[in-house]
């Protein structure tokens, strides 16, 4: 689905004695905190394949997460680091990452698959031509809302500035920029909801106004920046909504944003100006003013009360009813995939879980592991400054080679963790995404309602209008009110049959971008998963090799205190 | 198991130029088979130990005894009455937590801290020749019982003890009283600076201590183990430093009171009071006393001057190790996952391109 994005660098809560070990000066091979991992005389050379590895496993993610990139304006969270590769790859196939700050990178970063429209310029991308949509999100400023000038001072808000990059023909432009705030993120959020029905939305992140409180400023604007510009990103990455008007007009037009914040059907495009068929709402006589075509929107609160409170009468009946609703859902493909996917869900949040718990652990051993280290390094020194023997000194010397290898293992325990949270927090994106599927979900068993529903009203006017044929029948020279209501009810079945019409299309197309969207997600999670899974082995492979490479080395050192045993 | 090496400078009281074997001397002991015994609270751990020597006191070759925890320190609280100024190797701990009395990870522990602890003192060259160590080795369990039951009793103290407590409270009192708040202490700068030395070492060695316990359970690496030797056998030096401060002190102040009585005396001498001869007498013995305790001091200093540099020695070598294996062991682990994840690898290759 998406590719690896940078994520922030939340290593600054992990570790207290961090700053500690970080002024530590391990006076070995490593001079300084965010040197080079491989020290060639301290370590053996087991397979130097490492660059002949590079263009073989572009999912495998050994060789990206190596890589220390030079600069990443993404990300000011993140210090850069000395960019060197490891020339030595210490075993194997793996590329193990170097001591330095473990600046996360995409993992599609120079190599292999490029998922459009995210991460840099793609150079080989699947799709057909080479299309491509970047944005980013900078640039934080806090703005007055001047029309609101019944406060003083009045209201302020944080806008950002998104740049879209982009050589899509609808766009007009390769470059250029705009002003939004949240408020328009929100706005387009929901059109797209109204729009895309059926399709696997992504979704918008959270307004949690509560937390804008309790946070620090800084703290909680920089996150939602993160976040924005992650869900634009992954808006763009979609092969549908990154072609769709409401996207386009977010990112290109100046100044207020042209989408309207609710359903004002009136402004819709497609479907032109439309209410609601009366009908649905009383029993008033029919005008051309209906549009049928209203049904093929979902219910929203406000004006479509009746409606909804049709629909919800339908399904209680649906659940409870005796008879069978009119129509169901009948396609047992999709029953399957949705129940297969359910189980994914569930699965998912279990493996989540125990993502947390191993990151947890892997935290602890990494922390305690430092500790143990620092208070060795006090010893020695203690030792080699109190030092009255020889014997003395030695035995410093040598502790303080396991001090620092210690200190070593447990700035690597803390690369490895940031690295697992990064690979596996493909498992949480994912939960995002079931979350999306919900929603598709909900969207067709919301326009099957509607349908129902529809057929429902046909069925009672129907009826009704039997009933009242029936009596009319009876009476002598007719029954002028009765055969006016009867002339009624039947305009008001054709409106109604039509709209039903409608509703069905909408939600034949609904389901056909349930099918669509199935398909899709079933790739990209299968690439996904893979990818993920790989990567994270690969990591830990690669991090225990080089701890047992540290290990060793201060084992050989130290041997010959068990010769002399 | 340690076999002991006699040197030629070693005190060689032992080797008797008749002793029928050619063989070097040799004391070897072993801790073994740990057994529950009693019932309830009244239950212990029963340890075998086992000797093999051809010390010619000993029943030898081989000689198994069944001990005790208490026995054990009996045996360490005889040892540094008797020799101070030597750093008795240290005892494990007595377990306060009930359930963990019995547990096999703590009997295991406690087997091989004591199969160290009486191995240590069969490897030096003075402690080895103790009688209290020969008993221990030696005694059938009755014997050993009444030894053992005989010192915990205030019967630990001769009168001669009892007499130097005396005299240690009143010249507290004294001190006290005129405003010697501050106890009488070497002046020896070197003296001082392995104090400060010692002390310091084991804050350092409980902070280390305490991160290697958590690091047990995540890495299953046992190195706390040589760490709380390290910090019992530097608590033990304290014990022996305050033996030390003990005899210093004594000394001085019975050279205090010798002058004292040294001037009465010069005023008995002087009036002829029919007090004099006693006096004399209490001079003399007070005298012998003083040389006694300046001979009992000026030993103790020279053990301990003796007993450091093995000690450094010593704790080199056993840091050393526990280092060596804690890195090995490490490796060993570390390697052992890197293998077990990239044997997933093909598996994982495989079963993406499907």
């Amino acid at each position: 689905m998406m590719g690896y994005e940078n994520q922030g660098f939340e290593d600054a809560q992990i570790y207290a004695s961090r700053e500690e070990m970080e002024s530590l000066v391990l006076d070995d091979d490593d001079n300084n905190n965010n040197g080079n991992e491989n020290n060639p005389s301290s370590r053996s050379n087991g397979g130097a394949n490492g660059d002949s590895i590079q263009h073989q496993h572009p999912l495998s993610s050994a060789l990206p997460f190596a890589e220390i990139p030079t600069t990443d304006d993404d990300d000011p969270l993140l210090s850069s680091s000395s960019p060197q590769k490891s020339p030595n790859s210490f075993n194997s196939f793996l590329e193990p990452p170097s001591y330095a700050e473990a600046v996360f990178r995409s993992f599609d970063g120079d190599h292999g698959k490029q998922i459009n429209g995210h991460g840099a310029v793609s150079t080989s991308s699947p799709s057909s031509s080479s299309d491509y949509l970047k944005i980013s999100v900078t640039d934080p400023q806090k703005e007055q809302d001047l029309n609101n000038s019944l406060v003083p001072g009045g209201n302020a808000y944080m806008t950002y500035l998104v740049t879209t990059w982009t050589n899509l023909p609808e766009f007009n432009g390769t470059e250029f920029s705009v002003r939004r705030r949240f408020k328009d993120v929100v706005t387009l959020s929901d059109r797209l909801s109204d729009s895309y029905r059926g399709f696997f939305i992504p979704l918008r992140p959270d307004k949690s106004v509560v937390e804008s409180q309790v946070m620090q400023k800084q703290e909680f604007v920089e996150q939602r920046r993160m976040a924005l510009e992650k869900y634009l990103r992954k808006l763009a990455a979609h092969p549908v909504i990154r072609r769709s008007e409401e996207l386009r007009l977010f990112l290109q037009v100046h100044g207020k944003l042209p989408l309207m914040k609710t359903t004002d059907v009136a402004s819709r495009m497609l479907d032109g100006a439309a209410k609601l068929p009366k009908q649905l709402f009383g029993e008033s006589v029919v005008s051309a003013a209906v549009d049928p075509n209203d049904v093929s929107q979902p219910a929203k609160g406000g004006r479509d009360l009746l409606r909804i409170f049709k629909e919800l009468r339908q399904s209680v009946t649906n659940d409870w009813g005796g008879t069978k609703p009119p129509v169901v859902e009948e396609d047992k493909e999709f029953l399957e995939k949705r129940k297969k996917l359910q189980d994914f869900e569930q699965e998912l949040s279990n493996v989540s879980q125990q993502a947390e718990s191993l990151v947890k652990a892997q935290q602890d051993i990494g922390e305690t592991l430092g500790q143990l280290g620092l208070a060795f390094v006090k010893l020695t020194k203690f030792e080699s400054e109190e030092a009255m023997f020889n014997s003395q000194k030695v035995r410093a010397a040598d502790m303080k080679n396991v001090a620092t290898s210690a200190v070593k293992a447990s700035r690597l325990y803390r690369e490895l963790n940031a690295q697992t949270v990064r690979h596996l927090d493909k498992l949480h994106e994912y939960l995002g995404v079931m979350l999306a599927v919900n929603n598709a979900y909900s969207d067709r068993s919301n326009a099957l309602l509607t349908v129902q529903t529809l057929l429902s009203e046909l069925a009672t006017l129907n009826a009704r209008i039997e009933k009242l044929e029936a009596a009319a029948s009876k009476i002598f020279g007719g029954d002028r009110s009765r055969v006016r209501k009867i002339e009624e009810l039947k305009e008001t079945m054709r409106v109604t049959d039509e709209a039903k019409s409608c509703a069905v299309r909408e939600y034949e197309r609904i389901k056909e971008n349930n099918k669509n969207e199935l398909e899709r997600l079933d790739k990209e999670r299968h690439d996904d998963f893979f990818g993920m899974l790989k990567g994270f082995v690969a990591n830990q492979a690669g991090y225990a090799e080089k701890m047992a490479s540290v290990w060793e080395t201060v084992a050989n050192e130290t041997s010959g205190y068990a010769k002399n045993c | 198991m340690i076999t002991t090496q006699r040197s030629a400078t070693g005190g060689g009281g032992l080797q008797s130029p008749r002793s029928p074997s050619s063989q070097p001397p040799y004391l070897t002991v072993s801790v073994t088979d740990p057994a529950k015994m009693g019932n309830g609270v009244q239950a212990y751990i029963s340890y075998k130990v086992i000797t093999k020597t051809n010390f010619p006191d000993y029943q030898g070759p081989e000689k198994i005894v069944i001990r005790r925890y208490t026995d054990f320190v009996w045996l360490r609280d005889r040892l540094f009455e008797k020799y101070k100024g030597i750093f008795i190797p240290p005892l494990p701990e007595k377990s306060t937590v009930e359930k963990f009395r019995f547990s096999a990870e703590f009997i295991e522990m406690r087997r091989q801290a004591l199969d160290t602890f009486v191995n240590r003192i069969a490897m030096h060259h003075e402690l080895q020749q103790s009688e209290d160590l020969r008993t221990f080795l030696q005694a059938d369990e009755l014997t050993m019982e009444r030894a053992r039951s005989q010192d915990t009793g205030i019967f630990k103290r001769k009168p001669s003890d009892l007499m130097q407590i005396f005299r240690d409270v009143q010249s507290k009192v004294s001190d006290v009283v005129l405003g010697k708040e501050k106890p009488v202490e070497e002046t020896n700068p070197e003296y001082e600076k392995l104090k400060r030395y010692i002390f310091e070492l084991e804050d350092h060695l409980a902070e280390a201590q305490k991160h290697a316990y958590r690091l047990a359970h995540h890495l299953l690496m046992n190195f706390e183990e040589p760490l709380k030797d390290y910090v019992r056998a530097v608590q033990s030096i304290k014990g022996t430093i305050a033996e030390r401060a003990n005899a210093f002190r004594q000394q001085v102040e019975l050279a205090e009171t010798i002058k004292l009585k040294e001037i009465d005396l010069n005023k008995f001498r002087l009036t002829r009071s029919e007090k004099m001869s006693e006096a004399e007498h209490e001079y003399e013995e007070l005298k012998a006393d003083g040389e006694e305790a300046t001979k009992r001091f000026e030993t103790i200093v020279r053990l301990m001057n003796e007993e450091i540099v093995r000690f450094q020695d010593q704790k080199t070598q056993d840091m050393g190790l526990a280092f060596h294996e804690f890195a090995k062991g490490q490796a060993r682990l570390a390697n052992g996952i890197a293998d077990a994840w990239r044997s997933l690898l093909p598996k994982l290759e495989a079963l993406s391109s499907s």
